[in-house]
């Protein structure tokens, strides 16, 4: 998971940096042209600097796009031309940055809580904050829980000598997953949670 | 072993139309769950040669396929929303918002419409063939060409590609993708015979 | 102690199939135990206490309140525990969990905390109030989803078979906690010594009451079955 870092950028509320976000990026893909595409790189990089993301976090980002990005130039310059590669190669990098600057200075809980709190002004469409917040919480800790039924399935089916079989791997994986939920359903039922 | 669950709204007092119940909490959230693993574990071999296929898109599918289009809606957009908090569960472990904004994003957005295509698909047109994987993966392939169909889109809009060379690279992850289709079946198919009341109260 | 009252309440299956046969009973009695073998029905009888079930035919009251027309208010009086306590925990942390309880009654979110911290307290799992529910023992679990439960201040506890899938150690914890509350319990377990300390015990058998009475009774006769 990327570090939070500690700058004004951190400070921010969320909803304003993703609204900057999805303009900064609907901006990158909007204009063409290699001048543009290099200055919007430009601009972006400066940003990330100024909110302290460390390096490390930057580069492992650039390296995840890199091979991607390099392999859809190269289809570019070999289908249209070189500008239009590079201009591609830059607008992908932007693109990526922009990504991780935002979730480099959110903190998880931060962003879940701004979720629910966006679900506020949702009542007229029947939307029910607590519940949103409370079914947030609900796949998080689901997740770690699920991990455990994944793997108890897969020990399964190696002593049987099934690892190959995506039937003996999956499916009582996946009913397990939903006998659970059943549980946790009534369970909620049961502590008047919901109902 | 199971007995019948009381239904959510046999409750004077609750009236509200299409009120999710806790159960349906439960099994948006479990899957929302399901969907992060799957992404996140490694490619898994399939069949007599091995050939890995990875999980993301099998878990969108097979959750539209047992949830029905409103709760697979819900559940994919809770995974949107936990992965752009920051919880490393898309694609190779990424999180956040780059996601959303770099090359596949097409594929991402369309997992939602995938899913509530093939929940519709489950739930409307085949009440009485889901047990029937052959007819689940029907349902499954047309999922997966939506799901195709946006990543193109997705690719033309941020690569500035014409729709054939934009195809063209999508092709690449048809036979993975009808795999998988067919896995989702598979298992989709299995669950409803173990728990025949999923989609069944709805439509 | 809430007054439990069945009235010829009968279950059946979608497929019509018979899980309980037409029950009448009124329970009163501080400890309840209900035994029998798996299948036998009384989990589904558990069910019916908390409105989780509706009878297909009959009627459940609890405290003069129909479960199947006003089931929310039944939960209210009634709590319930699971035998697996992974499937009851739902928050992520220990004291979410609790709080998540506490959420109708408590408004204020500082003081929720601090109750839920006094809660946590009392069942001895004060220092891992912040911890991952899932990094507990399966004891500790079960105890943090009678926790969530109790939090409520139910009149009424059923419980089914939550010792079942616990070591000797956490049994005898979790089973001392149940057997000392003052709320009235009805008890559902495949162990016979934790039986033995009801008031009451009913054998379930077959979707039937094969037998309502003192505990080493019951005990004898289940023992004689099998």
């Amino acid at each position: 998971m990327t570090p939070i870092t500690d700058s004004w950028a951190t400070r921010l509320p969320v909803g304003a940096k993703m609204l900057t976000l999805i303009a900064l990026s609907i901006t990158t893909v909007a204009l063409h042209g290699v001048r543009s595409a290099a200055a919007l790189l430009g601009f972006v990089l400066v940003l990330a600097v100024s909110t302290r993301v460390p390096a490390r976090t930057l580069l492992r980002t650039l390296r995840g796009i890199v091979l991607f990005a390099v392999v859809v130039a190269a289809l570019q310059w070999w289908w249209i031309g070189p500008a239009r590669a590079l201009e591609s190669l830059l607008d992908l990098t932007t693109l990526a940055l922009l990504g991780v600057l935002l979730t480099a200075t959110t903190p998880v809980g931060d962003m879940l809580e701004a979720f629910v709190r966006w679900a506020g002004p949702m009542r007229r469409f029947g939307v029910d904050p607590e519940r949103v917040g409370l079914v947030i919480s609900m796949a998080v800790e689901a997740i770690p829980g699920t991990i455990t039924l994944a793997r108890e399935t897969r020990d399964a089916a190696r002593t049987r000598g099934l690892e190959r079989s995506p039937r003996a791997l999956l499916t009582p994986f996946v009913i397990r997953v939903v006998a659970r939920a059943h549980e946790k359903g009534a369970a909620l039922q049961a502590r008047g949670i919901g109902d | 072993m199971n007995a019948a669950t009381a239904e959510p709204s046999t409750d004077v007092t609750a009236h509200r139309p299409r009120r999710l119940s806790t159960t349906d909490l439960a099994l948006v959230a479990s899957f929302t769950a399901l969907i992060a693993v799957c992404s996140y574990a490694a490619a898994i071999p399939v069949g007599g040669a091995g050939v890995p296929i990875t999980l993301q898109t099998f878990a969108v599918l097979l959750t539209g396929l047992v949830l029905g289009p409103w709760r697979a809606l819900l559940a994919v957009g809770l995974y949107f929303l936990i992965g752009l908090a920051g919880l490393p569960v898309f694609a190779e472990h990424s999180s956040g918002a780059s996601a959303f904004t770099g090359a596949s994003a097409g594929y991402l957005y369309s997992f939602a419409l995938a899913a509530v295509v093939a929940g519709a698909l489950a739930q409307y047109v085949l009440p009485r063939q889901r047990t029937r994987a052959v007819f689940l993966f029907i349902a499954a392939l047309v999922a997966t060409v939506v799901n195709h169909l946006g990543g193109i889109v997705g690719l033309r809009i941020v690569l500035d590609l014409s729709w054939h060379k934009a195809a063209s690279i999508d092709a690449a992850y048809w036979v993975g993708d009808i795999v998988k289709a067919a896995v989702a079946a598979i298992v989709a198919a299995e669950v409803h015979r173990a728990f025949p009341a999923l989609l069944a109260r709805r439509g | 102690m809430a007054e439990v009252v069945l009235e010829a309440a009968e279950v059946r299956a979608p497929d019509d199939r018979v899980i309980l046969h037409p029950i009448s009973l009124r329970l009163t009695e501080h400890r309840i135990g209900i035994i029998g073998p798996n299948g036998s029905g009384k989990s589904t009888l558990a069910r019916l206490v908390n409105g989780l079930v509706t009878p297909s035919s009959g009627r459940v009251l609890v405290d003069g309140v129909d479960v199947a027309r006003n089931g929310a208010a039944v939960r209210r009086r009634v709590g319930f525990c699971f035998t697996d306590p992974s499937a009851q925990v739902v928050m992520p942390t220990c004291i979410e969990d609790v709080e998540l309880s506490l959420r109708k009654r408590i408004k204020d979110r500082v003081r929720r905390r601090e109750a839920a911290s006094q809660i946590l307290a009392r069942y001895g799992l004060a220092d891992r109030a912040d911890v991952s529910v899932h990094a507990l023992s399966g004891g500790q679990r079960q105890l943090l989803a009678l926790a969530g439960v109790l939090a409520t201040d139910p009149d009424l506890l059923v419980a089914d078979e939550p010792t079942t899938l616990l070591d000797l150690r956490n049994t005898r914890l979790v089973a001392d906690t149940l057997f000392g509350l003052e709320q009235q319990l009805i008890l559902l377990t495949h162990d016979l010594d934790l039986v033995r300390r009801c008031d009451r015990v009913l054998l379930v058998e077959d979707g039937r009451i094969a037998f309502d009475g003192p505990a080493e009774v019951a005990v004898a006769r289940y023992e004689a079955t099998v």
